[in-house]
């Protein structure tokens, strides 16, 4: 059923007892065209757009858990294009443009809302930086400015901008494009539009062998729910890459690592856009419900526990108390982690493998949300072709034998 | 909040003492001028990233500064040994390669 005024007005006055199931629950069939394992945004993303742009709908999406229950349920959903190197501005602003048209696209209100993002600098060397951030994002085509600190406050007045704080705020690059979005909607919506195009989502089919020909190349997976064959697999599994790639004898320049959030309980609206400081690890913005959304950095160790140390949030509030003092009396609500894979130089890996038949979609770190539609497509168009997508194409496994690392330096919540 | 016992203070200590230090009994090549690319790219880039028991380095920062090393269940995150460098990983029970 299509989402309309008409069907919530009908659907309202019927006590809303006649809404359809947004998906199947089908049983795996012996064998697909293509394999996605993992059901987050991006493994969603990727079948929706091999079966909408490329014609493959002979897909199936593995999912060990329920769909959207990784990273994507986790995030801070904090949106943006502002990255530094010309690579990356063109993969995650390809993303951006991906999202103003999206929930028309999916039919499904992903609550997308360019707010702002207003990024801190706290020292002459945090200024340097986010300047040269905004000329190279004039350069690529990206919108991104600068702010004075009476600017920023201007455009966010609950930010403290005294200078007798610890870290001062000393000015700030402000995205007017980014923004944020409601993250399970859009796990949701991409598989609501995936499933209407013949795509199988099985969830609870956690992908435990990879099984390959006498060739080396791939033939299918060994699951919880039998074998499934097929001769392209893309791995989208975000913190557990690595164990799902090594199913396949891969070893991947990844580590795992906790990242945690929070929300606060729900207050009246007053911080209007998203801000956040990569130098003291400090993200937040409000939900429409109310809730401060509040992000910090990694914990130190990788681990696949989903929880991190108590003293890395508090780390990040005490940060949040500084910044706007008015959130200094709130309460919080809940606190989570998930698991994120770092590679070495903060920038993903989407491509093909040495495993023939084998695509690896992977390393979105602590970053990955706000890419998720740019993410599918340019997979789901290396998966199709057999050949990198032309964004895709500098993220490629072969880097780290190369060298031509893409250093991100505008990922935020981790180290450089 | 992690505790761990550093193998030279014999001491308990929280994890804010502490630098995680990568992975342990990694060899760099003696003569990396020798080696290929990619097996270099490998050793500097790729890790096991192991679900379940890793060995790995630890820094005693803001302690004795010294390093050692441990073995930890990513899962649980409980540490089963901590040991001096140099030192053959520990046979715990339970804790397979
Ligand atoms: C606390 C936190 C805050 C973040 N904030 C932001 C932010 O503000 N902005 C931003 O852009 N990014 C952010 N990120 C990063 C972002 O969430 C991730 O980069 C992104 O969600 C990864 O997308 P995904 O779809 O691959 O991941 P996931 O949603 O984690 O999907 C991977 C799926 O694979 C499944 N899987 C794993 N192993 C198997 C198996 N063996 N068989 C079958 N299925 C398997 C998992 O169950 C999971 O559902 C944040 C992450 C965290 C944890
Ligand atoms: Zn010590």
């Amino acid at each position: 059923m299509r989402f309309s005024l008409f069907n919530l007005v009908r659907q309202g006055l019927a006590g809303n007892r006649g809404w359809p199931r947004q998906w199947r629950d089908p049983a795996p069939k012996p064998a697909y065209d293509v394999i996605i394992i993992g059901a987050g945004g991006h493994g969603l993303a990727t079948a929706y757009y091999l079966a909408r742009e490329f014609g493959i709908r002979d897909v199936a999406v593995l999912e060990k858990g329920w769909l959207g229950g990784g990273n994507t349920g986790r995030n801070t959903t904090v949106i943006r294009s502002n990255y530094l190197w010309e690579e990356s501005q063109k993969l995650y602003e390809h993303a951006l443009r991906l999202w103003e048209g999206l929930a028309a696209e999916l039919n499904y209100n992903l609550m997308f809302s360019q707010r702002g993002v207003m990024m801190l600098a706290h020292s002459a060397h945090d200024v340097q930086i986010g300047r040269r951030h905004v000329h190279a994002n004039r350069l690529g085509g990206i919108d991104n400015e600068w702010l004075s600190p009476e600017e920023a406050k201007a455009f966010c007045p609950p930010l403290n901008i005294s200078r007798d704080i610890r870290y001062p705020v000393l000015g700030a690059a402000l995205q007017r494009r980014g923004g944020v979005a409601r993250h399970d909607a859009v796990a949701w919506g991409y598989a609501r539009a995936a499933d209407r195009l013949g795509v199988d989502i099985i969830q609870n089919c956690a992908v435990t062998g990879i099984r390959r020909d006498a060739a080396g190349a791939v033939t299918g997976v060994e699951t919880a729910r039998g074998f499934i064959g097929a001769r392209k697999i893309g791995i989208v599994a975000a913190g557990h890459s690595s164990v799902v790639a090594a199913m396949a004898g891969l070893r991947l320049p990844l580590e795992s690592f906790p990242l945690q959030a929070l929300v606060s309980e729900p207050v009246k609206p007053f911080m209007p856009c998203v801000v956040m400081s990569n130098t003291i690890h400090a993200y937040v913005s409000q939900s429409d419900k109310g809730e401060l959304v509040i992000g910090g950095g990694t914990d130190q160790y990788p681990s696949y526990s989903q929880q991190g140390g108590l003293h890395v949030t508090r780390h990040t509030i005490e940060a949040i108390c500084e910044l706007f003092p008015a959130t200094r009396r709130l309460r919080m609500l809940r606190n989570w982690g998930g698991i994120v894979d770092c590679t070495p130089d903060r920038s993903p890996i989407i491509g093909p493998t040495p495993v023939p038949g084998l695509y690896l979609n992977c390393g979105w770190g602590t970053g990955g949300f706000k890419a998720t539609p740019g993410s599918g497509h340019v997979f789901a168009a290396t998966m199709a072709r057999g050949e990198p997508h032309p964004f895709a194409a500098p993220f490629s496994l072969e880097r780290f034998a190369t060298g031509r690392l893409i250093d991100e330096a505008a990922a935020a919540a981790v180290a450089h | 909040m992690l505790l761990i016992r550093c193998p030279f203070c014999r001491m308990e200590r929280p994890e804010l003492e502490f630098r995680h230090a990568g992975a342990a009994h990694r060899l760099r090549p003696a003569d990396p001028a020798a080696v290929s690319d990619r097996d270099w790219g490998e050793f500097l880039h790729d890790r096991d990233n192991i679900r379940g028991i890793t060995a790995e380095r630890w820094h005693h920062v803001h302690g004795c500064g010294r390093f050692f090393n441990a073995l930890r269940d990513t899962v649980s995150d409980v540490f089963l040994a901590t040991y001096e460098p140099g030192a053959p990983r520990p046979d715990v029970p339970g804790a397979g390669q």
